[in-house]
């Protein structure tokens, strides 16, 4: 029993100061503080030899120095880990400046993105999204909508017919829009309908930077108590003020298409000079947007719903041209080539 | 339709500025696409006469053209057009003038030229290079009148409108159509041509009969007759106006019908009256099979559902289309039989669309023309005739009306007004802008106008076509923009599409670009993708006018569409790529099949099922090399699991546990290829593409593909997500080593571990043959996690049941545990 309390703290504190490394710290708890073989463990266990006049004062001295050597040791452990994070930093620096870890680029087509946000508007106002077939009937792609074989409006849709395996087909084409969908939404649905119809439509069209014979659409049709020229008006202004910024006006003008009375064009002003002419909208300040008009009441009344009640309104729109607008593609034709230098851009 | 404003003039007073005018009649319906002034050449350019024409000494097709300018001036120029000939009147131009390049149409300044050795110090110019027109197919030939010397800005200088008609204005392919619609816009009157002319003849019922044996197809048909015509060169204001109005002059007769044609919109027919057998007109039917020679030399076939216009022989004119070459009026007409007539415009249109041969006048009559607006042009061309072409006319018409109509007249309410514009105009308001449009509006209180349309306004029939006159007269910008209000409709489900989007949304997350492709495409293409037998069997849809000939069949595929957009972007893509479309395919629909087992497809019904069955499908192709960490291409080219990856993506967020299972397709690597299925039934393809296919579209480099039905993966998609509970106890994670036969599936045994109720989870993670394992065997190192709801588990609990487990696969896969 060679250990004193005072020359143990002075020992003990000595050999702590020299511990560098985690495995020598270690190794001093286990001599001094270790449960078995611990010397202070060793001066504890040994007071019940000491006489009892001792045996107090021995008893509080070594507590205390417990106390202060697990202290000591967990501020020396934490001094060491400390230093250790220290260096490993000091010695493995990033240049922030490096390139990121590259991870696979997904983007949805461009004309996909213009489609959902038109959509997402439309959406917000109550419409509900809905799609047809695209390769349609004469019927609901013509005839339902007041253009019968041999009517002169038919020159406004250059048709794609489909062989229906008769000498001269004339009963399947490829949707010259998505207007028929009107059609089939009404024949199924009684007011109140608010309606947006988005999908391919297709035109026998010569190409170029402005026209291609495959077009995204979407059509719209509201039909309830109450609908006027002027809902149409707001309505079409709300959309494209959330795609192109609250200052946006729109104008409709005077137009013609047999499914609509009164019928009208429908520009934007171009977002880009707002209105002042610029390149974009090639200087007359405008964009076109598609053709609008409130439904025609023989359409109304054919499908059944009564058009001295319910008055509806109609439009439809190329997609392409405004994502043309959005992004500032030149050429109409570059959506469909799908070089993903181009695409990857979106 | 173009109208020049110097014409136009003739019949409206015109207050405006050009640009304005334009703006104002394009926001009324009446567009606008270019306004375009003449005669801004300068001196330069000049009227000349051409006085020779010669052979070019070194040139076939070219020409030396004399030209006399006036005051002794003469120039000898090279000339390419075919059409120039001695006595034409011609624009000149000499060096200096402003003119544009025939080829490019920009703006050039003319030079003196050597053309073919020839020295040539002017020009005679062509519409393209006057920039009157797109026309450079030969010179200008200006009206005869024209005084050589003048500058050709006294001559030709205007301002030329070129208008887009709308199909229900057949009123405004007219001058004075057009001066209306000026007038109702601007608050002026409308001054309209002069009608009356003296008839010094008996009467024409004494010398011409008209039947109409078809009236559904003729509704008015009017004839006149002028004596003793002189055939000749109309004159120069005439042909000044023709030509501003892109109509070549032929001769007086000819060119008073179309002056009248374009001036007030009713097309004309002038025949040679003593070349009408009997000089009697029948309006009738064709006959099947009845042979007809045109004025343009065709000889034309025609059928029953077409409109003669016959004299006692056969077909002198094909009604509303186009003259017959028999009757029509030569140099040596004397007597002159006008025609002016009211045709059903359908009829019309088929024919003309039938024969190929649409002309102004059937693009007219197409447009359905009021039988009224044949009486006024019947008076005012024979007035023209009369004035241009000398000799008398003979009194009255011929005028055969079956079916006398009356003014039609819309009533119309304030209320229906206000309900379709959402703007309410005040009565008087109303009334005059419909006043100033030529109706008659009259107020009837407490509540509606009782309207009178005009004869020249057979578009409007209802209350909302007036409607929409009062709004783009007043200016549709005068109506305000309302919200909507009222109750928000019940959505309309759509979960295919809802699905698709869901696809798009969750592929492009994984990493892949989406691409939209063409729809249509080549039997060549689709053949490199789909066996030869099925496109024989269930040959895809035609479109029977494509575009071109690259997009003709209605794709029953995507495959050959990625695969091909693969191959173009491959060409300066060195890394990896993956793209994916999602779009739809055009398939047969499958017919039952008759009585005597064969499958009727000639007959089907034009309804509903005869549209072809349209599938959502979504395709995607992944190849190349995966990146490095620079993002370069590495070493390692991306394969069958990368492809996997992006179908797992997909199909672990629309909630489907598809099956794998390996399957031989049609164009897909053998051996790498698997077909997905969910609940058992197919939903698709992973596969390589097989080399020689991928070498057909040119791509050299191993390639992935997938090819997915929506509509199949519809059933078994979810959105549904319940939770589980998260383990309380920890689990014991151990790795086992199983050698199995080649053939047996990973997948197969890991679903057998996974089944055991104390595990958690099952997971390969490697697979071994070779050396180490005996022939014909595998090895697959699985790791499992075991865990136990309510306990933790003792490693004796794990030992007992782990040997039971390899009991089990033993016996169902003859599994021996490695090494064990």
């Amino acid at each position: 029993m060679a250990d004193t309390v005072p020359h143990l703290r002075t020992e003990a504190l000595a050999a702590l100061a020299e511990a560098a490394d985690d495995a020598a710290l270690a190794t001093w708890h286990v001599r001094y503080l270790g449960r078995k073989e611990g010397r202070l463990t060793g001066v504890l266990r040994g007071l019940a030899q000491l006489p009892v006049e001792e045996r107090r004062a021995v008893g509080a001295a070594a507590n205390a120095l417990k106390a202060e050597l697990e202290a000591a040791y967990e501020e020396q452990r934490e001094a060491l880990r400390r230093m250790a994070v220290r260096q490993a930093l000091e010695g493995g620096s990033v240049d922030v400046t490096l390139p990121p870890r590259p991870r696979a680029r997904g983007r949805l087509h461009p004309v996909t993105q213009t489609l959902r946000q038109m959509l997402d508007a439309f959406r917000s106002m109550g419409f509900s999204i809905v799609e047809g077939p695209e390769v349609e009937l004469d019927y609901y792609n013509f005839e339902a909508l007041r253009i019968p074989a041999d009517h002169p409006a038919r020159d406004m849709w250059d048709t794609l017919w489909v062989d229906d395996g008769t000498p001269r087909p004339r009963s399947l084409l490829m949707r010259t829009h998505t207007s028929p969908a009107q059609i089939r939404v009404m024949e199924q649905h009684q007011p109140p309908i608010r309606i947006v119809v988005p999908g391919r439509a297709y035109r026998h069209e010569a190409t170029d930077t402005t026209h291609e014979w495959m077009m995204t659409q979407v059509e719209v049709l509201a039909v309830d108590e109450g609908l006027t020229l002027a809902h149409l008006k707001g309505t079409l202004l709300g959309v494209m003020q959330r795609l192109f910024g609250s200052e946006r006006r729109i104008r409709l003008q005077c137009s013609y298409f047999p499914f609509v009375e009164p019928g009208a064009e429908v520009a934007m002003d171009c977002f880009n000079c707002a209105g002042t002419g610029c390149a974009t909208c090639h200087q007359s300040g405008w964009i076109e947007m598609g053709g609008a008009g409130m439904v025609h009441p023989e359409i109304l009344e054919r499908m059944g719903i009564d058009p001295a009640r319910y008055t509806g309104f109609a439009a439809g729109m190329g997609l392409e041209r405004l994502a043309m607008q959005l992004y500032g593609v030149p050429d109409m034709r570059f959506f469909y080539q799908n070089d993903l230098r181009m695409l990857q851009q979106f | 339709m173009r109208v020049s404003l110097k014409w136009l003039s003739e019949y409206v007073d015109l207050h405006l500025p050009p640009e304005e005018l334009a703006q104002r009649l394009t926001m009324a319906g009446l567009a606008v696409d270019t306004v375009a002034r003449t005669g801004e050449w300068g001196r330069d350019v000049r009227v000349a006469e051409v006085v020779a024409v010669t052979p070019h000494p070194n040139a076939d097709r070219l020409r030396l053209a004399t030209v006399d300018v006036g005051g002794g001036e003469r120039h000898t120029v090279v000339c390419g057009a075919p059409n120039v000939a001695p006595g034409q009147k011609v624009a000149f131009a000499t060096a200096g003038a402003q003119v544009r390049d025939g080829h490019s149409g920009k703006p050039a300044v003319l030079k003196p030229a050597v053309i073919r050795g020839v020295e040539s110090a002017g020009m005679v110019l062509s519409e393209r290079e006057l920039g009157l027109s797109e026309d450079h197919e030969g010179i200008l030939v200006l009206p005869a009148g024209a005084a050589v010397g003048t500058p050709l800005a006294d001559v030709l200088g205007d301002v030329i409108f070129e208008l887009s008609v709308t199909p229900n204005r057949a009123d405004w392919l007219s001058v004075l159509g057009i001066a209306r619609e000026v007038a109702a816009l601007t608050g002026v009157e409308v001054r309209e041509p002069s009608l009356a002319y003296e008839a010094a003849g008996p009467p024409v019922k004494g010398r011409a009969k008209v039947e109409i044996e078809a009236p559904d197809l003729c509704r008015r048909y009017l004839a006149t007759v002028v004596e003793g015509v002189k055939l000749g060169p109309s004159p120069g204001w005439m042909q000044e106006r023709l030509v501003a109005l892109g109509q070549r002059p032929i001769n007086n007769v000819v060119d008073v019908t179309n002056y009248v044609m374009l001036e007030i919109g009713q097309p004309l027919h002038a025949f040679d009256y003593d070349h009408i057998a009997g000089h009697q007109i029948i309006v009738r039917r064709a006959k099947d099979g009845e042979r007809f020679t045109t004025l343009d030399n065709e000889k034309r076939a025609l059928t029953d559902d077409m409109l003669v216009i016959a004299d006692a022989r056969g077909p002198v004119a094909l009604a509303g289309v186009i003259g017959g070459l028999e009757s029509e009026v030569t140099e040596r007409t004397v007597n002159v039989l006008l025609e002016a007539a009211c045709f059903a415009g359908p009829n019309i249109r088929r024919t003309s669309t039938a024969l190929r041969a649409r002309s102004e006048a059937s693009s007219r009559f197409e447009k359905g023309l009021p039988p009224e607006l044949a009486a006024t042009a019947s008076q005012r061309a024979t007035k023209l005739l009369v004035e241009v072409c000398g000799g008398r006319a003979l009194a009255g018409a011929v005028d055969v009306y079956p079916r006398k109509e009356r003014a039609a007249r819309v009533e119309v309410t304030r209320a229906r007004i206000a309900q379709v514009l959402g703007i309410d105009p005040p009565t008087a308001k109303v009334r005059e802008v419909l006043t100033r449009l030529g109706f008659t509006a009259r107020w009837v209180p407490p509540d509606r106008y009782v309207v009178r349309v005009p004869y020249w306004r057979p578009d409007v029939r209802i209350a909302d076509d007036v409607a929409e006159e009062v709004a783009r007269i007043i200016g549709y910008d005068q109506i305000p923009a309302a919200q909507l209000a009222g109750s928000v409709p019940a959505p309309i489900p759509q979960p295919l599409r809802d699905l698709r989007e869901r696809a798009r949304d969750l592929l492009a997350e994984a990493g892949m670009q989406e691409v939209i492709t063409y729809s249509l495409t080549t039997m060549e293409l689709l053949a490199r993708v789909l066996p030869k037998e099925d496109l024989a069997i269930d040959p895809p849809y035609r479109v029977v006018n494509p575009v071109s000939a690259e997009h003709e069949y209605l794709r029953p595929t995507l495959r050959a569409s990625l695969l091909q957009t693969l191959a173009s972007n491959l060409r300066y893509q060195e890394g990896a790529v993956a793209l994916f479309e999602t779009a739809r395919v055009y398939l047969r629909p499958a017919i039952p099949p008759l009585r005597d087992g064969t499958a009727a497809r000639a007959d089907r019904p034009a309804g509903e099922d005869a549209l072809p069955v349209e599938r959502e499908q979504v395709c995607g192709v992944v190849s190349g090399r995966r990146p490095d960490r620079w993002g370069r291409p590495s070493a390692a080219p991306l394969d069958f699991f990368d492809a996997k990856a992006y179908v797992e993506d997909l199909l672990h967020g629309i909630g489907v546990r598809a099956e794998y299972v390996a399957a031989v397709e049609h164009g897909m690597a053998p051996g790498r290829t698997a077909e997905l299925r969910a609940g058992g039934t197919r939903i698709g393809v992973l596969a390589q593409v097989h080399p020689d296919v991928a070498a057909v579209f040119g791509i050299e480099q191993d390639t992935y593909l997938f090819d997915l039905t929506l509509d199949d993966l519809l059933p078994h998609a979810s959105h549904r997500r319940t939770m589980r509970d998260v383990p309380r106890f920890p689990a014991v994670e151990q790795d086992i080593a199983l050698i199995v036969g080649r053939e047996t599936p990973a997948d197969d045994v890991r679903r057998a571990i996974a089944s055991v109720a104390l595990v958690r989870d099952a997971q390969v993670f490697d697979v071994y043959s070779g050396d180490q394992v005996p022939p014909g065997k595998k090895s697959i190192a699985f790791s499992v996690a075991w865990q136990a709801d309510d306990h933790t588990l003792t490693d004796g609990e794990v030992a007992k049941a782990q040997r039971k487990l390899v009991e089990r696969l033993r016996r169902e896969f003859g599994a021996e545990l490695r090494g064990g």
